[in-house]
């Protein structure tokens, strides 16, 4: 469903992404690992168009990413911030509604009731009337998935979502991806958070200096890492000391 | 004291109509200011580059000019070429041109204080250009834009003294006149400076209060 091929990307000379192809089918959840500045987070600003890429394709349900195309593609695929990104000067609900109503010109009333099923479904439908500002991170990023869910996307984009989090609230939203990933939701999600990746994913890619370093069924990448820079990698982040 | 109450009666009603002049002036040329303001720092933001260059070509060039200069031009050189505009409007437009320029910078200011992260919020939900202006970036930035839109509306009040210079009988020029024909320069523009300030001084109160609100944010 989402094909990369051969992906390129370069901010001011400096190559983040040097040659990166990756497959992920429709309703498989795939995780991105890695050091950080090697490329995750590029990888998925190319898929939706955020950064334009400079090499490769990008195809979404066969539809290649061209400025062209970047309306039809970011009605299919959702995305969900590190930092929430919600739009301060609306509720919750509002920010839920906002796809549906001012892109996809939905009626307020239907957008309205879809999205109070939406919340009820991360849990936030007792705050549908609060503003981002009072609200806790962990309820902040699942009103954040709430409004990718609402433009009824056919992938979601997840870019380290629990990071931004304090440690107490990551499990609120570890809860609601894992519900998505048995939904069927197609995802690819750029973590840290190894356990969860081991849990939730299909497939992994561990991504190092700009290439898909290794990648391969999570327990089988997870247990046995071939490349060196992958045990490395693996070995610092489950013994930080 | 008594003769100073004494003329200060005799000139305050002159002087109020002068002063409700002013007012008028300064509410016209604010709304001409924040309108064209808002219209150069549009094209300011455009994907188009010969807008972006035609705004900030207008922003210098207006700005470079004093006010008294583009009154008269658009007093005294405008009927030459068939445009013959009443005092009144001329200041207006004068007046809102000239402070158009100011505003456009405020709302420059205010508009690019909307976090990017929230336009690519917008983006990725597949918004366009003019959707994210109205639904995410004015309705953040014109809020951060407020007091110092509100220091310019002062400014404003004050400059619209200017249009005394085109006949238009404002609360200066009012003043000017009373003061000619009754030799009590002391007393009218006493009174003048008082008016001012009281126009102005609540003004300031509504500036800083605009701040305190939006500080809480």
């Amino acid at each position: 469903m989402i094909e990369v091929r051969n992906l390129q990307k370069s901010f001011g000379g400096r190559a983040v992404l040097k040659d990166v192809s990756l497959d992920v089918a429709a309703g498989e959840v795939a995780c991105l690992i890695g050091p950080s500045g090697s490329g995750k987070s590029t990888i998925l600003r190319c898929i939706n168009g955020l950064e334009r890429h400079d090499g490769g394709s990008i195809a979404v349900n066969g539809l290649p990413v061209t400025p062209q195309s970047l309306p039809a593609i970011r009605a299919s695929v959702g995305m969900v911030f590190q930092r929430f990104n919600l739009f301060p000067h609306r509720t919750a609900l509002q920010n839920v509604i906002e796809g549906p109503v001012h892109v996809l010109n939905q009626p307020v009333a239907d957008a309205h009731a879809r999205a109070m099923t939406l919340l009820a479904k991360v849990g936030m439908a007792d705050h549908a009337g609060a503003y981002p500002r009072q609200l806790s991170g962990g309820q902040q990023q699942r009103v954040g998935i709430a409004r990718a869910l609402a433009m009824e996307p056919r992938a979601i984009l997840l870019d380290e979502p629990t990071s931004a989090l304090d440690p107490e609230r990551v499990g609120e939203v570890l809860k609601v991806m894992r519900d998505l990933a048995e939904g069927g939701m197609t995802m690819i999600i750029v973590t840290h958070e190894i356990a969860f990746a081991r849990e939730v994913a299909d497939k992994i890619f561990f991504v190092d200096e700009g290439v898909i370093a290794e990648q391969g069924p999570a327990a089988d990448l997870l247990s046995n890492p071939r490349a060196e820079r992958t045990r490395l990698f693996l070995s610092r982040v489950r013994h930080p000391l | 004291m008594e003769a100073f109450l004494a003329d200060a009666a005799q000139f305050l009603p002159v002087l109020l109509r002068g002063l409700g002049m002013t007012l008028l002036l300064t509410g016209g040329a604010l709304i001409v200011s924040i309108l064209l303001g808002l219209i150069w720092v549009l094209m300011g933001y455009s994907r188009f580059a010969p807008l972006r260059w035609i705004s900030r070509a207008i922003i210098n060039v207006i700005r470079g000019i004093p006010i008294i200069v583009q009154l008269f031009c658009i007093y005294f050189v405008l009927p030459e070429w068939g445009v013959d505009l009443p005092p009144f409007a001329a200041g207006v437009l004068g007046l809102g041109l000239a402070y158009s320029v100011y505003q456009a910078e405020n709302f420059r200011g205010g508009l690019s204080s909307v976090d990017k992260d929230l336009v690519e919020a917008g983006t990725a939900l597949g918004m366009r250009w003019p959707v994210l202006m109205r639904r995410v970036v004015l309705p953040l930035g014109i809020p951060a834009a407020l007091p110092s839109l509100g220091n310019t509306t002062i400014m404003l009040l004050k400059d619209s003294s200017i249009a005394s210079t085109i006949t238009i009988a404002e609360l200066t020029r009012a003043g000017q006149l009373l003061a000619i024909s009754t030799f009590k320069n002391g007393t009218v523009y006493l009174l003048i400076a008082l008016l001012y300030l009281a126009a102005s001084l609540p003004m300031a109160a509504g500036v800083r209060w605009l701040e305190r609100r939006f500080a809480r944010r």
